[in-house]
């Protein structure tokens, strides 16, 4: 059944379908991330309370999504990596670390920014801004340990049974930082968390959430292709490959 | 089976009897630290008094983490640990075994040290007893959770750091669950809920963290 998959184990096949897919996803980002930024930036309806600073959601929920969105698809490869033992997935985490790590820096990074005008604070230790802060750390747990190893097929092993491990902690984190807040102070910041959001703001939302996606695709596959070129270098193909393109 | 998890219990202690620093420094460690806190922050019975489930957990997970080096360190040097890979007995009940025996040398130790911090501190005694439970409930799953580190990071020549980088974060919620049941049981609230929360990630980390351990120990003898 799952038979034609059965080629993409290979990695020369790999490689071409990471490079067929490639521009599909680089040009859906750019169309995508053209239409939301304009629509969310100019033309969707200020917030009657927050006025304008409220747009920053458009970067900010996303990058948020896409935070804990990577690390589960890290945790699949992962999987896949070490019950199969396909050395490609392992390759796809590795890939994909830094991408994840720079979305969790982003929407940190944002919500601080907005977090000052809005809450007078850059930083309250609120449960979603903790779990999110941990989360960090542990994306740049499983980069640092993939970068000590110089053997990069062990690196990959090693990185992908550490985002595991993470991976099966991270509902627990989420659920022991929510209690500590919730003890500790009221729900006087959640409620701005998760606004019911109307239809004109909505939109352009959903079409950044869009572009964040396929730019985090598109990112990770050429990291992808460089990856698979590195570690398999003293192979034929990639010698021809490199002959070709010189 | 057992027997064999029994001598590798008994391999451990007494080398550890033999090489008494292993087990002295850490408790050495985790009073120097603990006795940094007073002179940092000022000695009012107050401050101390509220801050003091943090500070001894904070310094028991620190030195529960700089301990656990030797875990698998010394075995991977001298080979002992690709014998014991070699054996015939499932590498899951071997390394749990380790595990404990680690946890008896250097964490029982801090537990029984507790008292003098309820001196150091000026607690009552529902919280001392609250913090003499959270380690003894915690403590476990710390060395369990360190030890996937120690194993994934024994054949690098640097992993000292690396490993409380990686394995820090993974700790946080032992860490809150237990500052949680003694902040209760110091204001005389019932904390049994958090206590079984930390039994509960007790046994899910007995009941993973071996297999992790194992198959992270076969990377890195790869």
């Amino acid at each position: 059944m799952w038979k034609f998959l059965h080629p993409y184990a290979k990695a020369q096949r790999s490689y071409e379908l990471a490079g067929t897919l490639l521009p599909w996803f680089a040009v859906l980002a750019v169309v995508s991330f053209v239409l939301g930024t304009a629509w969310g930036l100019a033309f969707a309806p200020a917030d009657y309370q927050q006025g304008d600073s409220f747009r920053i959601i458009y970067i900010h929920v996303p990058s948020a999504i896409m935070s804990m969105g990577v690390y589960t698809s890290m945790a699949i490869a992962a999987l896949i990596g070490l019950v199969w033992q396909i050395r490609l997935s392992d390759m796809a985490v590795a890939a994909m670390a830094p991408v994840g790590a720079v979305f969790t820096f982003i929407a940190l990074f944002t919500g601080a920014a907005w977090g000052k005008p809005m809450w007078g604070a850059w930083w309250v230790w609120d449960a979603r801004l903790t779990s999110e802060l941990i989360l960090l750390f542990l994306y740049l747990g499983v980069i640092a340990l993939y970068n000590a190893f110089s053997d990069k097929a062990l690196a990959g092993k090693a990185a992908g049974i550490l985002t595991l491990v993470g991976w099966i902690n991270v509902p627990i984190i989420h659920f022991s930082v929510e209690w500590w807040n919730t003890l500790h102070q009221g729900a006087t910041i959640t409620k701005f968390a998760k606004p019911s959001i109307a239809g004109p703001m909505l939109w352009p939302l959903l079409i950044m959430l869009l572009a964040f996606t396929c730019y985090f695709a598109a990112v990770m596959l050429i990291r992808f292709r460089n990856e698979i070129l590195i570690r398999e270098s003293h192979r034929p193909w990639v010698k021809q490959l490199l002959l070709k393109s010189a | 089976m057992f027997k064999a998890c029994w001598s590798v219990i008994e391999r451990e202690l007494l080398s550890a009897s033999r090489r008494k620093s292993d087990i002295l420094n850490p408790i050495w460690f985790f009073l120097i630290v603990i006795t940094l806190f007073p002179l940092s922050i000022g000695p009012k019975a107050n401050t101390l008094t509220s801050i003091a489930p943090g500070v001894i957990w904070v310094a028991a997970l620190l030195s529960c983490l700089l301990s656990l080096e030797r875990l698998f360190k010394d075995d991977y040097v001298d080979g002992s640990l690709e014998q014991l890979m070699l054996t015939p007995y499932p590498l899951t009940l071997l390394v749990a075994a380790k595990v404990l025996a680690h946890w008896l040398l250097t964490c029982l130790p801090i537990i029984l040290f507790s008292p003098l911090m309820a001196v150091f501190f000026s607690l009552d005694w529902p919280t001392f007893w609250a913090i003499a439970l959270t380690l003894l409930l915690g403590t476990p799953t710390i060395c369990l959770l360190g030890a996937i580190g120690v194993a994934l990071t024994v054949g690098l020549r640097k992993g000292g750091i690396l490993l409380s980088l990686i394995m820090l974060p993974l700790s946080i919620p032992v860490l809150i669950i237990s500052t949680l049941a003694i902040d209760a049981a110091s204001m005389s609230q019932p904390n049994i809920a958090y206590l079984a929360m930390l039994g509960a990630i007790l046994v899910a980390a007995i009941t993973l963290a071996p297999m992790a351990i194992a198959v992270s120990l076969r990377i890195s003898m790869s």
